[in-house]
C-alpha cells in the first residue's frame, strides 16, 4: 500500500481575513492583512490579533447546542464555507456514512469555556458553574465530535493535537486511513479559536510581538495570534488539487524551541519529498511555517537551505492571518491551493528588513505566476513537525 | 484490513502496577486490588525533566517504560501514537485559575505542558526518536482510535511503533464533567507483522454500533471511568494467549474488529 495521491474535492477556509476562499484570495492578491489590534475580551495586552469576525453571531442547530463554545461557532462557520457542507453531503450519498472519515486538528479546542466557567466561579474556589457543559466544549474531541454530527459522517474519527502541526498531520492521518481500506474518503480540517490561555501563555514564553508579525525580519520579534477554521474533502478521484506526500518527524531536542539546525523540519521536508516521489528542484514555492519568532525562522531558514539550497521562492502567511496554531496547517494548505489554482506566490506581508543572517529567497509581494508543485511546513510545541506537498498534474 | 505484531505491552492502574503484575487479575486467577496506587517514577527522564513534569507526564512515561522493558526495540527506532481522552487536567486547572488572577500570571512551564502533544515531546527528548509521533483525542473511544493510527504507522510507514493509551482523574473542579475519573494507561509496542511477538491482530471497521464484552464489576468500573481502559478485553485475552474475534466500539455507528492469533 505505497502512497497514493488524495483530491481535494473540496475545500473551504475562514480566517482574520473573512469568510471563504474568495475573500482569502483577494486579500492575498491586494496585500491587505487581517491583522488587527488586540481587541478580545478580558486581554489587556499591547499585541496584534488575527480575529475572525461573527463568530459571536453564530447559532448552532438545536441538537448540537450542548457544542456552543467559541471553537465549535468557528468549525461551523468553515463547514458552512465555499459550499463545503454541501459538498459532504453529495459525497455521503456517493460513499455511506460510516466509509467517510473525520481528522482534525486543533491545540486549545473550546478551553475559551473553560477560562470563563472558572472566572464566573468567583474567589471562593467553589464549583464551577452548572451549565458549564466540559465535554461537549473544552474536550479535545469536541471539533470532531460536533464535525461528525453537524455533516452526518459516522466513518473513524480523531482530533489530532500537537499543537501548531496538528492541522497538517491529519492530511497524513487520512491517507493512511484510506490506504488501510477503513474509510473511503475523509474530511480533513483543523479549528483554533483565540483563548487568554494561548495570549498570556505565549506572552510568558516571550514570544507575543507588540507589532504586525514580521517574518524573516532583521527585527522580528514573536508571533500575533491568529484564529481560523478550515476544511477539505480528500478523495481518491475527483477534480482539484492534489496532496502528493507528507513527511512527520520528532525534533526530540526540546519542549518548545527548534532544533537550532531545523534537523526535525529537514527530516520532515525530506519525507514529504520522499513520499512524493519529488526531488527538492520540482518544489516551485514554499509556504513557511515562518511564525515570526528569532529562533523559529532562523531554525526553519537552515532546514530550508540545507535541502533547496535557496532555489526555490519561499513566503510565510502569517502576515495575513497571524499564527492560528492548530488551524495553522489547513489555513496554509488550502492557501497553496489556491496559488496553484489561481497562478500566485503570497508574499511576506510586513517583512521589512530582511534578517542578513536568513538567507531563504524571500518573495516581499504576491506575484502571479504558474505554480504546479509546492510545499506546506508546519512545525509545533514538543518538537512536532509536519511538511505536506500539494499539486496538480502536467 | 491491517495486520500488525503485538511485541511487548505495559500497564499502569490501581492494584496492577506493571503489566507483569496485571496478568494474574486479567486471567482472572487473581483479585483486583483497586486501592493499590502504584507509585509514580518515570526513569525514563533526567531529574531536571522530570521537575516540570507532570502526574500524567509521569503516568504515560512510566508505562511505556514497562512496555520497553520487554521490546527488541530501543527508544529511538519507535515511532509513537499518544491517545488521551482527557490530556493534562490538572494544568487546565492551574492555567485557568491564573487567567482569574490579577495580570493573568499563566506559568510558562504549564503553558508548554498544555499542549496534548506533551508527553510525546518529552517521551521523544528522553529517546531521542526523530519518527513520526501523533498525539491524539477520540472521546470515549480514543483507545480504538489509537490502536488504528499506530497499527496504521506500523504498517504503512514500515516502522514500530510504540501505542500509548493514558488519561488520569480530573482535578476537583473538573470531575465529573468529563470522559476520566480514574487512572489508567496501556503501552503496546506494535510492529508491521513478521510472525514474532505475543499475538498477530487484524484490524478491520464495520459500520454499525456494538457494546463492549462484559467483563467482572472491578475491571468494568475502571473502563466505565477511563476511556483507556476499553483496551482491557484486548488485555484479558492477550493476557490468557486466547485466540479471538473482539469487537469494540470505535465511534457510535462503528464497530472495531480486531481477530486476534496468539
Amino acid at each position: 500500500m505505497p502512497f497514493e495521491p488524495l483530491i481535494l474535492t473540496a475545500y473551504s477556509t475562514v480566517s482574520a481575513l473573512g469568510h471563504g476562499r474568495g475573500v482569502a484570495l483577494d486579500a492575498l492578491l491586494q496585500g491587505h492583512s487581517g491583522l488587527r489590534r488586540c481587541d478580545y475580551e478580558g486581554a489587556d495586552m499591547e499585541t496584534w490579533i488575527g480575529r475572525v469576525d461573527g463568530i459571536e453571531d453564530v447559532v448552532l442547530p438545536t441538537a448540537l447546542a450542548p457544542f456552543a463554545c467559541r471553537n465549535n461557532r468557528l468549525a461551523a462557520l468553515g463547514l458552512e464555507s465555499d459550499g463545503f457542507a454541501t459538498a459532504v453531503a453529495a459525497a455521503r450519498a456517493r460513499y455511506g456514512a460510516a466509509r467517510i472519515g473525520v481528522f482534525l486538528g486543533t491545540s486549545t479546542s473550546g478551553i475559551e469555556a473553560t477560562e470563563q466557567a472558572y472566572r464566573r466561579r468567583g474567589d471562593e474556589g467553589g464549583p464551577l458553574p452548572a451549565d458549564f457543559d466540559y465535554r461537549h466544549t473544552h474536550n479535545t474531541f469536541s471539533v470532531a465530535d460536533f464535525t461528525r454530527r453537524y455533516l452526518g459522517l459516522a466513518g473513524p474519527a480523531q482530533v489530532i493535537s500537537t499543537a501548531c502541526s496538528s492541522s497538517a498531520k491529519v492530511f497524513a492521518a487520512a491517507s493512511r486511513h484510506i490506504r488501510a481500506g477503513w474509510c473511503d474518503a475523509a474530511v480533513v480540517g483543523g479549528v483554533d479559536s483565540l483563548c487568554l490561555t494561548t495570549l498570556y501563555g505565549f506572552n510568558s514564553l516571550e514570544l507575543v510581538s507588540r507589532r504586525p508579525c514580521r517574518p524573516w525580519d532583521a527585527a522580528r520579534d514573536g508571533i500575533n495570534i491568529g484564529e481560523a477554521a478550515g476544511f477539505a474533502l480528500l478523495e481518491r478521484e475527483g477534480e482539484g488539487v492534489r496532496l502528493l506526500g507528507y513527511g512527520e518527524s520528532s525534533d526530540a531536542y526540546h519542549m518548545s524551541t527548534p532544533h537550532p539546525e531545523g534537523e526535525g523540519a529537514l527530516r520532515a521536508m525530506q519525507a514529504a519529498l520522499d513520499s512524493a516521489g519529488l526531488a527538492a528542484r520540482q518544489i516551485d514555492y514554499i509556504n513557511l511555517h515562518g511564525t515570526a519568532t528569532p529562533s523559529n525562522d532562523r531554525a526553519e531558514d537552515r532546514a530550508v537551505m540545507r535541502l533547496f539550497a535557496g532555489e526555490v521562492p519561499c513566503s510565510s502567511t502569517k502576515g495575513w492571518t497571524g499564527h492560528t496554531l492548530g488551524a495553522a496547517g489547513i489555513t496554509e494548505a488550502i492557501f497553496c491551493a489556491l496559488a496553484i489554482e489561481e497562478g500566485f506566490v503570497p508574499g511576506s506581508l510586513n517583512t521589512e528588513q530582511l534578517d542578513p543572517e536568513l538567507f531563504a529567497p524571500i518573495v516581499r509581494t504576491t506575484r502571479r505566476q504558474p505554480v504546479r508543485i509546492v510545499m506546506s511546513n508546519s512545525f509545533g510545541f514538543g518538537g512536532s513537525n509536519c511538511a505536506l506537498i500539494l499539486g496538480r498534474p502536467a | 484490513m491491517i495486520q500488525i505484531s503485538v511485541e511487548s505491552i505495559g500497564l499502569t492502574a490501581a492494584g496492577m502496577p506493571g503489566w507483569e503484575a496485571a496478568r494474574p487479575v486479567l486471567r482472572g486467577e487473581a483479585a483486583l486490588d483497586a486501592t493499590a496506587l502504584p507509585a509514580f517514577r518515570a526513569n525514563l527522564l533526567p531529574p531536571n525533566e522530570r521537575r516540570r513534569t507532570t502526574a500524567l507526564i509521569k503516568l504515560a512515561l512510566q508505562t511505556a517504560e514497562d512496555a520497553l522493558a520487554r521490546s527488541r526495540y530501543g527508544m529511538d527506532e519507535l515511532a509513537s501514537v499518544f491517545a488521551s481522552s482527557e490530556g493534562d487536567g490538572e494544568i487546565v486547572d492551574r492555567i485557568c485559575t491564573a487567567l482569574t488572577l490579577p495580570g493573568h500570571p499563566v506559568s510558562p512551564t504549564h503553558f508548554h505542558n498544555s499542549v496534548h502533544n506533551a508527553p510525546a515531546g518529552y517521551w521523544a527528548i528522553a529517546g531521542g526518536s526523530h519518527h513520526v509521533s501523533t498525539s491524539l483525542a477520540a472521546g470515549a473511544d480514543s483507545f480504538a482510535a489509537g490502536l488504528l493510527e499506530a497499527a496504521s504507522v506500523a504498517v504503512l510507514e514500515r516502522v514500530p511503533v510504540l501505542l500509548l493509551a493514558y488519561d488520569y482523574a480530573l482535578p476537583p473542579a473538573l470531575a465529573g464533567r468529563g470522559y476520566v475519573d480514574t487512572v489508567f494507561a496501556v503501552a503496546m509496542v506494535l510492529a508491521a507483522d513478521d510472525g514474532s511477538g505475543l499475538a498477530r491482530l487484524r484490524l478491520d471497521v464495520q459500520p454499525g454500533s456494538v457494546q463492549p464484552p462484559p467483563m467482572g464489576a472491578e475491571l468494568a468500573a475502571l473502563r466505565a471511568h477511563n476511556p483507556a481502559a476499553a483496551a482491557l478485553p484486548l488485555l484479558q485475552l492477550l493476557a490468557r494467549g486466547d485466540s479471538a474475534m473482539l469487537c469494540l466500539p470505535c465511534q457510535e455507528q462503528l464497530t472495531l474488529q480486531i481477530e486476534i492469533e496468539t
